[in-house]
């Protein structure tokens, strides 16, 4: 279990559906200490196959950006850590951006997160930034002042999905964003055993689980409740 | 008569409301480093006598003006030969200057997205002329409906990736062929096939395919001794398009007209989306997400268009209509029999706005040559 005194955050993906709140609930069981809720796109750019067949599901499935943020409030409900969804322009885009926004807000979310839109792009917009280990130090340095809480390290050049090890040139950016930024660092991307959290967490403030989360959660509940709780294990290990 | 020199001003790269860069933020070191590589390339002699060159010696240009007094008789009809460059279509004026270049970026590998092949056959001839290594994502449906295509692109040694996500159409090749970017951003240049994409993108594209427009406005200046009453080109992405009205723009007696398949008409349809790295008119639900679109023709097949043309259709100065595929198959037919002259069945779509174009004097891009598209074509035309 995860407690106050847990030094290393662990953020899990799920994408948004009519079992989101129940999975949540068993993710936070399990250690997560934050829910970062997918809203899904048709044509999502930065994401791998497990990211994009949820997605596809879920639209299959009727997750319209309305039940989206329904959905976001019933995860609200359901659990009490962060919960900071996760999209893409085109849904702000067709929604209105100052609109999604706010009503991201209203449903209970403390951030947001927005792929395709780089940290130089729609800067009214209050957002968690992301950086890649292509990323200039001008542009960490901009995305560490204008992000909204903590910053997303994304590990590796690459979509989102499994892989066999941690990048190299994760620890670099790691390096880089510590003397640029003061906040939390977060990775993402490519993380999903117990091992890899641990070396990704041993480096950064946090790590962020998704692609293999998602697989898991389809055997239900009580299969991410096992899997979250041994990569928190991992983590305080 | 030899070329005009290609006019490469920065005359792009805002289009109003439309453009931009939604991209992950991953890819956008690599577009600065093409930012400044392209500026850079712009204003260098050396590189548009090398483009020149190869677009001449090499691809074939000039491409011929051919009057089609049998397809329409009675008025003065031109059509802009690009179904005789080398290669069968407009796509390689493109695909010469961008491998020219990821030269001088000093990249090695390349990928592509294509839809009818034939931006896909064009990158893969590039690549083989420069020595570098080529990966062009199709889906494959289209695999299916081009197969002349993927033979020609695995012959000139390039990789043919199949995707068969989604609608297994262009749509979802161009995904593939960014995420293949992100992933390999360092040593990969990504050589986009119309002008779509993040910015600096729908410029570069325009700017290599523009040589189409000052050749024609040259051309039927000397034939005619005036501009024409309308200059009219299939749109896909857009490419061939915005290459042939570029040079008439200012001119404004001058009706540019482009035609999308019907099902496939973002401008016509569509409404202000995101998709590929852009904003522009796109068919999309009212939540955002794409929808499927649908033309017998892959080329026109992909339910985005660049952002130039959504500002065109806005500012008034150009103008979209529709073209079913039964009209394009009809067209196909036409122009084989009437002319000796198989048009690809994109560039059937524009033959089909001919005859209610109000003008004695049109001038037609014939974007390709239908020798891709001829199975596909007596299938649907036997069905018919
Ligand atoms: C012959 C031909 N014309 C037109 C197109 C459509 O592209 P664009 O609208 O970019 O010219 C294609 C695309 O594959 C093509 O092969």
């Amino acid at each position: 279990m995860s407690g106050p005194d847990s030094a290393k955050t662990l953020a899990i993906y799920l994408m948004a559906g009519s079992e989101a709140p129940e999975l949540a609930a068993a993710a936070v069981a399990g250690g997560a200490d934050l829910i970062e809720l997918g809203f899904p796109f048709s044509d999502p750019l930065a994401d791998g196959p497990v990211v994009r067949q949820a997605a596809e599901a879920a639209l299959a499935a009727g997750m319209t950006t309305a039940a989206c943020l329904d959905c976001l409030k019933q995860v609200r409900e359901a659990v009490d850590v962060p919960l900071v969804p996760m999209t893409y322009a085109a849904l702000f885009e067709a929604y209105g951006w100052e609109r999604l926004e706010a009503d991201i807000h209203d449903a209970g979310a403390s951030s947001l997160i927005v792929a395709d839109v780089p940290v130089d792009v729609r800067p009214e917009l209050r957002r968690v930034q992301l950086v890649a280990p292509t990323s200039t130090n001008d542009r960490i340095r901009l995305a560490g002042e204008t992000t909204d809480g903590w910053l997303y390290l994304v590990t590796l050049a690459g979509t989102t999905g499994v892989r066999s090890d941690i990048a190299p040139a994760f620890a670099g950016l790691v390096e880089k964003a510590r003397r640029l930024y003061a906040g939390p660092l977060y990775a993402g991307f490519g993380i999903s055993t117990p091992e890899q959290a641990q070396s990704a967490g041993a480096l950064a403030d946090g790590v962020i689980v998704g692609s293999r989360a998602l697989l898991v959660a389809k055997n239900g509940p009580g299969a991410l409740h096992e899997y979250v709780a041994s990569l928190r294990a991992a983590l305080d290990a | 008569m030899s070329p005009p020199t290609p006019t490469h001003t920065a005359d792009a790269g805002s289009y109003g409301p439309y453009g931009g860069r939604y991209v992950p933020e991953t890819l956008i070191p690599a577009l600065d480093e093409l930012v400044a590589g392209w500026h850079e390339v712009r204003e260098d002699d050396a590189f548009w006598a090398d483009y020149r060159a190869l677009t001449e010696n090499y691809a074939g240009r000039p491409t011929p003006l051919t009057l089609v007094e049998r397809f329409a008789p009675g008025r003065r009809v031109y059509l802009k030969r690009e179904d005789l460059l080398h290669t069968g279509a407009h796509k390689l004026n493109n695909a010469i200057g961008q491998a020219l270049l990821a030269r001088r970026l000093g990249k090695k590998r390349v990928v592509a997205e294509t839809g009818a092949g034939q931006h896909g056959v064009a990158t893969a001839t590039v690549c083989a002329r420069f020595g570098l290594e080529c990966v062009v994502f199709m889906g494959a449906e289209d695999m299916r409906r081009q197969e002349p295509n993927v033979q020609r692109m695995r012959l000139l040694g390039a990789e043919v990736e199949q995707v068969e996500l989604g609608t297994k159409t262009l749509k979802e090749a161009t995904s593939e062929a960014i995420r293949d970017w992100i992933t390999n951003v360092e040593t990969t240049y990504y050589l986009i096939g119309s002008v779509v994409g993040p910015e600096p993108y729908p410029e570069i594209v325009r700017t290599f395919q523009r040589v189409i427009g000052d050749e024609s406005r040259a051309q039927i200046l000397e034939a005619e001794q005036r501009l024409p009453d309308a200059v009219i080109a299939c749109v896909g992405g857009g490419s061939n398009a915005i290459g042939i009205f570029s040079s008439f723009i200012e001119d404004e007696g001058v009706q540019l007209i482009g035609v999308e398949a019907a099902d496939a008409a973002s401008l016509q349809q569509g409404r202000p989306a995101v998709l590929h790295g852009s904003r522009s008119a796109v068919l999309a639900d009212e939540w955002g997400q794409i929808l499927d679109a649908h033309s017998i023709s892959a080329g026109l097949d992909y339910p985005g268009v660049g952002p130039e043309h959504a500002w065109l259709r806005d500012s008034g100065r150009a103008r979209y209509l529709p073209c079913t595929d039964a009209e394009a198959l009809e067209m196909f037919e036409k122009l084989a029999r009437r002319e000796g002259i198989i048009p690809a069945l994109e560039s059937s779509h524009a033959l089909a706005r001919v005859d209610d174009t109000e003008g004695d004097l049109i001038l037609v891009c014939l974007s390709g040559r239908g020798d891709k598209d001829l199975a596909e074509a007596l299938r649907a035309m036997g069905e018919a």
